[in-house]
């Protein structure tokens, strides 16, 4: 079934953007307790970028075999692969046991840095940008908000989701958002099947697309990925993927400035919108939106094969 | 029949359907049927209001069932906030007000009570609704009215997807456009939409009828357009001024859309009977 929210604010406004989503997604949290997503868009300081990645799953570091050795080890190969490749690490935290937040200074080929990163045995980059940062973790937006100490993230807009899985596995690789690799600050969260997916994979892995996960989502962020990598705007990539993508979908995307969301032609899944002079939110439910703005306000919902975009 | 006045008798029967039929037939004289086990008597002058806003889903259908226990006719909620399945399975007659939003599966499984909503619903509002109003200021979602088998559902502003799919009765009616897929196999019951109407419209429709007043994306199979008549101009003149609405460009601009019944494959013989025969 799965539950996604999305919000923007305009005109360059900031927000505690991360207090915001975590309310949205917990009111969401009967349409998919398995995990939670978030994508979030911060400020960003000029010439850095943020890279979050984890080295192992929730679940390995209960039972995985000399686990805490090998997650120290993970993240000291990491280390060494940076500063060979010339990256200049700012600031490291450890947002969890498993999973770190860096800031680094990099001017070669991000691309040939992420690849050379993600070689490494065990670790997976979640995402790299100059305002996106990617969270995904098992448990209601509650905890995963409280692990990761989201509360508080300042920043214009953000997208999220709560999952119920149904096509793949109950692992962080799973969840969504998933991040349109290899491109800076792009990210998508679904709600839905994709029927073409495996025509579709082989077709994006012959031409040198790599993905993460057999979770059907992740189509739409290569695909979008590809769409911009070959010059196309977001929005133009968006409308194509309800002609070109089979299956059941309301999706979000998310880049560094925008926020847009499209609707399959059979509008087999919800979306709710609000919109105000300042203020964008979208979600699976209206109880999502009215968790932050309890008041009388109008809604509606797009229709089919409807697309549409925002900018921050 | 005796002195008794029976809908069929004052012509209320156009629309049964031809053939074998599942349906029950029963006067409303006998003694033996027509009450619900939880259908309430309520006095409407008695009425009652309570705020919602920090209550769970179970918590305010509750309230309003001890309120009409108590006998009260009149209820008012305040602050639904978009809540689901708010307001189902009434079976009697009330007056109810939502001075809010509600969300998914709003006043379902109803049978008599007269609905205001000041807010919008979500999807499948007054799903399976048998008889009673329900009118709603705002939005609808997709699914409005689905399986509806009698009373009015009235939307004021517009509603989504697959608005009356599967209606066996009633009416329902719209202010502005509607999705894709609206009265997908309709199967009796009428539908009035004063604005556009998206794709795939009235898509398998065994029977009923559709009115639209603005434009249509497309037709679905076996629904075509056929005559509106001073008998139709009649009913959606009456029908409209019960709700304070009118056609945006007048009655005599609106389209009949009714089934075209070549898809109709069916005979008189039940499966079991058609081996006997064969």
């Amino acid at each position: 079934m799965c539950g996604i929210a999305g919000l923007i604010w305009k005109g360059g406004v900031t927000s505690d953007i991360g207090s915001e989503m975590t309310q949205m997604l917990q009111a969401l949290k009967h349409r998919g307790p398995d995990s939670t997503g978030f994508a979030l868009y911060g400020k960003g300081d000029e010439g850095v970028h943020v890279l979050r990645f984890k080295v192992a799953e929730q679940e390995e570091m209960k039972t995985g075999f000399d686990i805490h050795r090998l997650v120290v080890e993970r993240k000291a190969a990491v280390d060494v692969r940076l500063a060979e490749m010339g990256a200049e690490v700012i600031e490291r935290e450890d947002a969890t046991e498993y999973a770190f937040r860096y800031h680094f200074k990099f001017d070669g080929d991000l691309k040939r840095l992420i690849d050379f990163i993600e070689d490494l045995d065990g670790v997976e980059i979640l995402s790299v940008g100059k305002a996106l940062e990617l969270i995904k973790d098992l448990g209601d937006a509650t905890v995963v908000s409280d692990q990761y100490g989201l509360k508080g993230f300042v920043g214009t807009h953000a997208i999220g989701h709560t999952r119920m899985a149904t096509e793949s596995d109950v692992d962080i690789r799973s969840a969504h958002p998933y991040w349109a690799y290899p491109f800076n600050d792009v990210s998508v969260v679904h709600n839905g099947q994709l029927t073409n997916y495996w025509t579709m994979r082989r077709d994006l892995e012959r031409r040198g697309h790599r993905f993460m996960s057999n979770c059907d989502s992740e189509l739409i962020a290569v695909y979008i990925a590809d769409q911009i990598d070959r010059g196309d705007e977001l929005e133009g990539a968006m409308q194509r993927t309800i002609d070109v993508i089979d299956g059941v979908f309301t999706y979000l995307v998310a880049t560094g400035n925008q926020l847009g969301m499209a609707k399959d032609v059979m509008g087999a899944k919800p979306m709710v919108l609000y919109e105000s002079d300042e203020f964008v939110g979208l979600a699976s439910e209206e109880v999502a939106i009215r968790s932050i703005f309890p008041r009388e306000i109008d809604t509606w919902d797009p229709y089919q094969g409807e697309v549409k975009v925002w900018a921050a | 029949m005796g002195s008794v006045t029976t809908s069929h008798d004052m012509g209320l029967h156009e629309e049964q359907l031809a053939g074998r039929t599942q349906q029950m037939f029963f006067s409303a004289t006998e003694e033996e049927n027509f009450t619900y086990p939880w259908g309430y008597e309520v006095d409407f002058e008695k009425s009652a209001e309570f705020d919602a806003a920090d209550m769970e889903i179970a918590e305010i259908n509750i309230a309003i069932r001890d309120l009409m226990k108590s006998g009260h006719g009149t209820i008012t909620v305040k602050n639904p906030r978009a809540k689901h399945s708010l307001g189902v399975g009434i079976l009697n007659r009330l007056n109810l007000n939502f001075e809010g939003s509600l969300g998914y599966f709003g006043c379902g499984l109803i049978d008599g009570p007269n609905i205001h909503i000041s807010g919008r619903v979500g999807w499948s509002c007054a799903e399976n609704m048998m008889a009673g109003k329900v009118v709603i200021e705002k939005n609808a979602g997709s699914l409005f009215g689905a399986a509806i088998r009698g009373g009015d559902l009235v939307c004021k502003g517009q509603a989504g997807a697959r608005v009356g799919i599967d209606q066996k009765g009633g009416t329902i009616i719209v202010g502005d456009s509607v999705g894709a897929f609206t009265g997908f196999m309709m199967q009796r019951g009428r539908m009035i939409i004063l604005g556009d109407a998206g794709d795939n419209l009235g898509d398998s429709m065994y029977d009923g009828t559709i009115y639209v007043g603005g434009k249509i994306a497309s037709l679905g199979v076996d629904c075509v357009e056929t005559e509106m008549t001073d008998l139709d101009k009649r009913y959606l003149e009456g029908k409209l001024s019960q709700y304070d609405m009118s056609a945006p460009n007048g009655i005599d601009s609106m389209i009949k859309l009714t089934s075209g019944k070549q898809l109709w494959n069916y005979d008189n013989l039940e499966p079991t009977e058609k081996k006997l025969v064969l």
